[in-house]
């Protein structure tokens, strides 16, 4: 604001000083203030330069998302990298780059971006409504300057004066969907202004507000829904409350008591190889897992079929298919002969061909607590290495090879423990590769006695399980809604064109009738030659005249110069 | 579960092979059309500057860019054809000209000859795995290949847009090369993860935006060649890329590459749309982040911005075309490193 005057300062600069000084004592320089540089503010934010500048900002700041591992996505990988990047680990994580879509520059981006958009939206929105109430503009003097014009001659015994071709004129646009107002009906050379296309701008208004609307959505899921995880083997239930999950992950408003307690039982869990591909053969084609529901204690079981790309719905969540292998079921016998645990064993996926890691815990083992770590292979192969690998997923030759350790688990400390993991500090290996006592290696049926009295494990036979997620998101439905709102709004803004047309006729001193007519554009429109053309067919098929070569439609290319 | 036909299978690899010589052949008889073609406008030009001086000036003296809906009508010393040169570049309606270019009819003959084959590649590949051809990399590929070309054929029904036809067949022999070298599997059974009928809804409308990209992605490289040929041609300078004088003007390219980039933004909003839906269905929630995710919402936003570049001052011409450059090096990316390096629920649709 300031630039302008100080220019002219100098140019009087090189005049004399003294004039310098008088310029610089009468200058009045306009001071903003706070409420100035505000308002200043508040015009820079929502301009469309400061939107595009966002949005580009938007889709850099997304990028670091995709390079690093995320928390919510799997919070053990990010621990394990923070691990593994000793020197730079911890400031990633101090810069917020293991959370990068809740961070706070993140955040910060799409916030303002969204306020600059209701910003913008809402002034726009008001000019729309009052010029959507208005009347088309005025009648330009020289229509011959706008980018489509054309004239039309009608023969003095035509018998259509001027004022019937303006009405005419008007009829023939209020049928193809403008707005017209004819003025100066009756005077010399009355004219019209038309204008259509108004949803155009309805559309950029409804695509932009149904944005706020999808980012409210994904707010009110947030924050009152919850969503949770559970493993169940061939023949467990699920109840949904909050202890029948092994990992439940709360909205911010969430409250208990808005699980509904139904139940979910895996009756049976089927998989299907595909036999037939060279190159894929065993690789997993069918996932089926057979259930049985009850929407809450009273009511009747039902038997549904949970598949991958087809989730269960109860009460008011859905249950989802995303994992699964096997879980040997095992006895174990301890000291004194007692049965100190016995059941299915979930067995963790770690190689191809459902290689898994088997842990098993015993802490009612008495005199000393047992514990027992190795690997499951449904199909056990040996390589003349030793080493042993699962050949096939199917349970051709089920196999369980352990090491056995006694003493302190850890597990009364308080302290949570991995169920996957075996933590050995307290405990003294039983049977290992590399003890005279060598490992433990069970097929379905066998017993084995442990060294020193301390027990036995039997292998009794294998089951599957089945990992579900189960979500409740409430503000789904109305992301979607939204989002299919700003589709339609989108497609409104971007195909729909925005037009105005004037007419004016006037009568020749021979008696002719004059028309002359011209489009305008606002915005970028491609058919406007074509609605043009398309004018001049309809207005010359209404007065009959045939095609006037003598007057010839000038169009943008030539009548403007470059 | 389908059967799988083998056969089928090993036809579908015949004919893709057979698709990419053809594909080789018009791609050199492109390259041609614009060498020769180009050789002779100059000729025709020098002529008409020969003959009269005036017309040179005038052409020199910034009189470049005509817009979009013109046709040099009243220049008495050029020839009426669409093909005549207004100052260095092609016409900016891009109808077809009067002008025969023989390499070129050529070229698009065995552009249709090679997409008829390639079709009959995709369905035989379809066929054969008895569902739709786009479940891993080789099939996105070859799938992905053929839409493009078929989408430019479809487009040159309209336009003349032989000037792109080296670009797209160029990018569709890498597309087939890389397929068949490098992603190759043979016809098989989908993971159960997609197994759904979004597959067909999702994956189609994401393939046939990235077409739209690819042309507009073309479009864009030459308005900013363009651009700069036409500076240095007001400018006085002389005419380096003569090849340049078959391609519209940059003002042309820049308003047809705007009209195709809305198509192919409505149909990417879809693609993310449609995404998210069956990411509910698969996987509990329909939008967690996951690195394919990231990547569409990055391409999406990146098109968004390009879209408010052309209504900003300062920021239409040649930075937009920057912006659906910058916008279809982010499809590449997220077709080709986000499926292969990185971890994410995408990782299975690799190879």
């Amino acid at each position: 604001m300031s630039e302008p005057v100080k220019a002219k300062k100098k140019s009087t600069a090189e005049s004399t000083a003294p004039a310098v000084e008088q310029a610089k004592a009468e200058a009045a320089l306009p001071v903003l203030g706070v409420k100035g540089m505000l308002r200043w503010a508040w015009t820079q934010l929502t301009s469309m330069r400061t939107a595009l500048f966002l949005l580009l900002l938007l889709a850099v700041a997304a990028v670091p998302g995709s390079l690093f591992p995320q928390r919510p996505a799997n919070p053990s990988i990010v621990t394990q990298y923070i691990k593994d990047h000793p020197d730079y680990g911890k400031v990633l994580d101090a810069l917020q780059l293991y959370d990068v879509y809740s961070s706070a520059w993140f955040s910060a981006i799409y916030i303002l971006l969204f306020v600059s958009l209701i910003g913008c939206v809402t002034p726009r929105a008001i000019a729309h409504y009052k010029a959507m109430r208005s009347q088309p503009p005025r009648t330009p003097k020289r229509l011959s300057r706008l980018p489509e014009y054309g004239t039309l001659v009608l023969p003095a015994d035509a018998g259509i004066p001027a004022s019937k071709a303006i009405t005419d004129a008007a009829g023939l646009l209020k049928q193809r969907g403008y707005r017209v107002e004819v003025r100066d009906a009756d005077g010399a050379m009355p004219h019209l202004g038309a204008e259509r296309g108004f949803l155009k701008e309805v559309g950029n208004l409804v695509f932009h507000t149904s944005l706020i609307g999808v980012l409210v959505s994904v707010a009110a899921g947030g924050l009152f829904g919850y969503s949770g995880q559970r493993i169940l083997v061939e023949g467990d239930t699920f109840v949904n409350t909050l202890v029948g999950y092994d990992q439940f992950t709360p909205g911010t408003n969430f409250q208990s008591s808005w699980l509904q307690p139904y139940s979910i039982q895996l009756d049976k869990f089927e998989v299907k190889f595909d036999r037939e591909s060279p190159k894929k053969f065993g690789q997993p084609i069918d996932f089926t897992a057979d259930v049985t529901t009850k929407d809450n204690p009273d009511a009747p079981a039902q038997k549904q079929v949970l598949k991958v790309n087809d989730p269960v719905s109860l009460g008011d969540t859905s249950i989802y298919l995303t994992g699964n292998g096997y879980a040997p079921v095992v006895t174990v016998r301890d000291g004194s002969g007692n049965i100190a645990m016995q059941g299915p064993v979930v067995a963790k996926l770690q190689g191809d061909n459902y290689y898994s890691s088997v842990v098993i815990k015993v802490p009612d083992a008495k005199p000393e607590q047992l514990g027992f770590a190795g690997f499951f292979l449904p199909t056990a192969f040996v390589t003349d290495d030793g080493i042993s690998f699962s050949g096939d997923p199917e349970l051709i030759n089920p196999q369980m090879s352990l090491n056995s350790y006694y003493g302190d688990l850890g597990l009364d400390k308080g302290v949570p423990q991995n169920v996957f993991e075996l933590d050995v500090k307290g405990l003294t290996q039983l049977n290992g590769r590399d003890l005279p006592t060598k490992g433990i290696t069970l097929a379905p049926g066998m017993t084995y006695t442990l060294p020193d009295g301390k027990g036995s494990i039997s292998f009794d036979g294998v089951k599957k399980y089945v990992g579900v997620d189960i979500h409740h998101n409430p503000g789904q439905q109305y992301a979607l809604v939204f989002a299919l709102l700003a589709v339609a709004g989108l497609v409104l803004s971007l195909y729909l064109n925005r037009r105005r047309v004037w007419v004016r006729t006037g009568t020749h001193d021979d008696g002719r009738t004059m028309v002359e007519y011209g489009l305008l554009a606002r915005g970028e429109d491609h058919r406007l030659a074509g609605e043009a053309a398309a004018l001049r067919e309809l207005f010359t098929r209404e007065w009959r005249i045939a095609d006037q070569a003598d007057a010839p439609t000038v169009s943008s290319s030539t009548s403007k110069d470059n | 579960m389908p059967v799988i036909n083998e056969t089928l299978g090993q036809y579908s690899e015949l004919f893709m092979l057979l698709a990419a010589a053809t594909y080789t052949v018009a791609f050199i008889a492109f390259a041609w059309d614009l060498a020769k073609s180009s050789k002779t406008l100059q000729a025709v030009d020098l002529k008409a500057a020969a003959s009269s001086v005036g017309a040179k000036v005038a052409v020199a003296a910034g009189r470049l860019s005509g817009p979009d809906a013109g046709g040099p009508a009243g220049r008495a010393e050029r020839p009426t054809s669409g093909l005549t040169v207004e100052g260095g570049t092609a016409a900016g309606d891009m109808k077809y000209a009067a002008e025969r270019r023989i390499p070129a009819r050529v070229a698009v003959a065995l552009t249709i000859l090679g997409v008829a084959i390639h079709g009959a590649g995709v369905l035989t590949r379809a066929l054969g795995a008895g569902r739709v051809p786009w479940g891993n990399m080789y099939e996105f590929l070859t799938t992905g290949a053929f839409v493009a070309v078929a989408v430019f054929l479809l487009a040159l029904i309209r336009r003349d847009l032989r000037f792109l036809g080296t670009f797209v067949l160029g990018l569709a022999i890498i597309m087939l090369v890389a397929a068949a070298v490098a992603y190759w599997t043979p016809v098989g059974h989908l993971v159960p993860a997609l197994q759904s009928y979004w597959l067909v809804i999702h994956v189609s409308i994401a393939v046939l935006s990235s077409a739209l990209f690819t042309l507009t992605f073309a479009m864009s490289a030459l308005q900013l060649v363009q651009s700069h040929r036409q500076k240095t041609l007001s400018a006085g300078g002389a005419d380096k890329l003569g090849f340049m004088r078959l391609v519209p003007n940059a003002l042309s390219l820049e308003n047809l590459s705007y009209r195709i980039n809305t198509v192919a933004f409505v149909g990417w909003t879809f693609t993310l749309m449609f995404g998210a839906i069956w990411a509910e269905k698969a996987w509990g929630r329909f939008w967690g982040w996951d690195t394919k995710e990231v990547w569409t919402f990055v391409i999406w936003v990146v098109y968004a911005g390009y879209l408010h570049a052309r209504a900003t001052r300062g920021w239409t011409g040649t930075r937009a075309a920057w912006l659906s450059i910058v916008g279809y090096l982010c499809v590449i990316f997220n077709f080709t490193i986000v499926n292969q390096f990185f971890n994410g629920l995408h990782s299975y649709s690799g190879l």
